[in-house]
């Protein structure tokens, strides 16, 4: 087993200068649910294992009236556990409690989640409905990409060499606003999506129309899949069952799964729909105030 | 294998600080077992699947196989063996014995320092929150019955 180096930066130029040194191997280090796992396992090869975890804009919970910006190694239980997050952002908190059990959420980031790039990450459909922006560093200094431009195949994305994922930036959310991340899985808990769907909506001051929606389905494509017909589908459209149906309808269509363990393609296709729909009635219910992030959790199994 | 060079961490570890020399890509778990001699952590999947390795890092629930020893560079880590105090059992432990909630026991450690930290956290959890919280800790023997009623009895005499 070849031997390794570990450094923990303290400031962002530090960790650019130690992912660059050495023979480009390097590779940055969040909660490691995923890297020491693949590492252990043989799937990885790196020769400097760079722990971003010292460096305070990493691991910083930053919210205002402007959004949140999360570092991006901050873990699920640091979420689940801050309330301001709770109170603002309810649909955050479906994704981080779903993500393996809890000493996984304890490690766990969102930051990795999205880095790791799995078709099926149960925190990406609910990014790209939340219109995060991803904020990225490295040798050539500082960009953006928006969060659904992100992944680009299954394990891959557009972080070029070098380069690490800093923070994710969530906007404020707007008055009537509402959003939900719901999932299938035969189990109750600890399994891995076999589809999953983001959703947002953000209504009429009566309730009664859509004035825009987002919807997003994961684990039925090589990457995460925003479906932004879906959501233009809903715009100035009446709250309606009719009206969800079509935008549920164009979720299924956009669904190109494959069949495997997991599930088949038709039964993929038809949970697109399904999950798109019953994501965008609790986003409604929540713009409306009617369904608090404990109730969600108990549909999701996780009371 | 290539000669590794060895890191020296410094931890509180179970309450008393403590120096360790670890290689860059050992796990907390390793280094716990092989580098400490602690070895009440166990490794069943070494993958983050069962929970056999479960320690608390600053208090929070944590697999040890998915933590490299460096990182605790620092920070607090519990580990079963930091569970009873002043030579007496800890109320789980003694649940555990009472409602016969082990067989092998190689999945007890992980179960214990689970329930402790979720005691920790919810002092009076409902069983949902019990069964839910430890969905992370596998047993391969007992099935899950025992394990939760011992929890409960803690958890109810706690309140």
């Amino acid at each position: 087993m070849q031997a390794i180096d570990f450094v923990a930066p303290t400031s962002v130029d530090e960790a650019i200068s130690a992912l660059a040194a050495g023979s480009g191997m390097a590779r940055p280090l969040s909660g490691g649910t995923d890297l020491i796992a693949q590492l252990q396992e043989g799937r990885l090869t790196l020769d400097t294992v760079v722990d971003l975890k010292r460096i305070p804009e990493l691991m910083a919970i930053s919210i205002s009236s402007d959004g949140l910006t999360l570092g991006a190694s901050v873990s699920c239980h640091s979420i689940n556990n801050n309330q301001a997050i709770r109170d603002a952002y309810p649909a955050l908190i479906d994704s981080t409690h779903l993500i393996g059990g809890t000493q996984i959420q304890g490690r766990a980031s969102l930051g990795g989640n999205l880095c790791n790039s799995s078709p099926a990450a149960d925190s990406i459909p609910n990014l790209i409905a939340h219109s995060v922006t991803c904020h990225i560093a490295g040798p050539n200094g500082r960009r953006t990409v928006p969060v659904e431009e992100f992944c680009t195949a299954p394990g891959r994305n557009v972080l070029e060499n070098g380069e690490f994922l800093v923070a994710l930036e969530f906007p404020a959310p707007p008055a009537n606003f509402g959003a939900a991340y719901l999932r299938f899985i035969p189990r109750n808990e600890m399994d891995i999506a076999v589809v999953g769907a983001g959703a947002d909506v953000v209504l009429s001051d009566d309730g009664s129309t859509i004035q825009s929606a987002r919807v997003s389905i994961g684990a039925v494509a090589p990457t995460p899949l925003f479906v932004q017909e879906a959501g233009d589908a809903l715009a100035g459209e009446p709250v309606s069952e009719e009206t969800l149906a079509k935008a549920a309808d164009l979720a299924r269509d956009a669904a190109r799964p494959i069949s495997d363990m997991r599930g088949t393609i038709p039964q993929r296709k038809h949970l697109s729909g399904v999950l798109t729909q019953r994501a965008l009635r609790i986003a409604i219910d929540r713009a409306r105030g009617t369904k608090t992030v404990d109730e969600l959790g108990r549909l999701n199994g996780h009371g | 294998m290539d000669m590794a060079k060895k890191i020296a961490v410094t931890t509180t570890l179970n309450g008393e600080e403590s120096i360790f020399l670890c290689e860059p890509r050992q796990t907390l778990l390793e280094a716990l077992r092989d580098n400490l001699g602690l070895i009440g952590s166990k490794e069943g999947c070494g993958n983050g699947n069962c929970g056999a390795c479960n320690v608390l890092l600053d208090g929070v629930l944590v697999n040890s196989c998915l933590v490299l020893a460096p990182e605790v560079e620092g920070r607090a880590v519990v580990t079963i063996e930091g569970i009873a105090e002043d030579g007496e059992l800890h109320p789980l432990q003694q649940k555990f014995l009472e409602h016969a909630s082990l067989q092998c026991g190689i999945c007890t450690p992980g179960f214990i320092v689970s329930a402790k930290a979720l005691l920790d956290d919810n002092p009076a959890p409902s069983e949902h929150d019990v069964r839910l919280w430890l969905a992370g800790n596998l047993c391969r023997c007992t099935g899950y019955d025992k394990i939760v009623r011992a929890v409960l009895d803690v958890a109810e005499g706690d309140s």
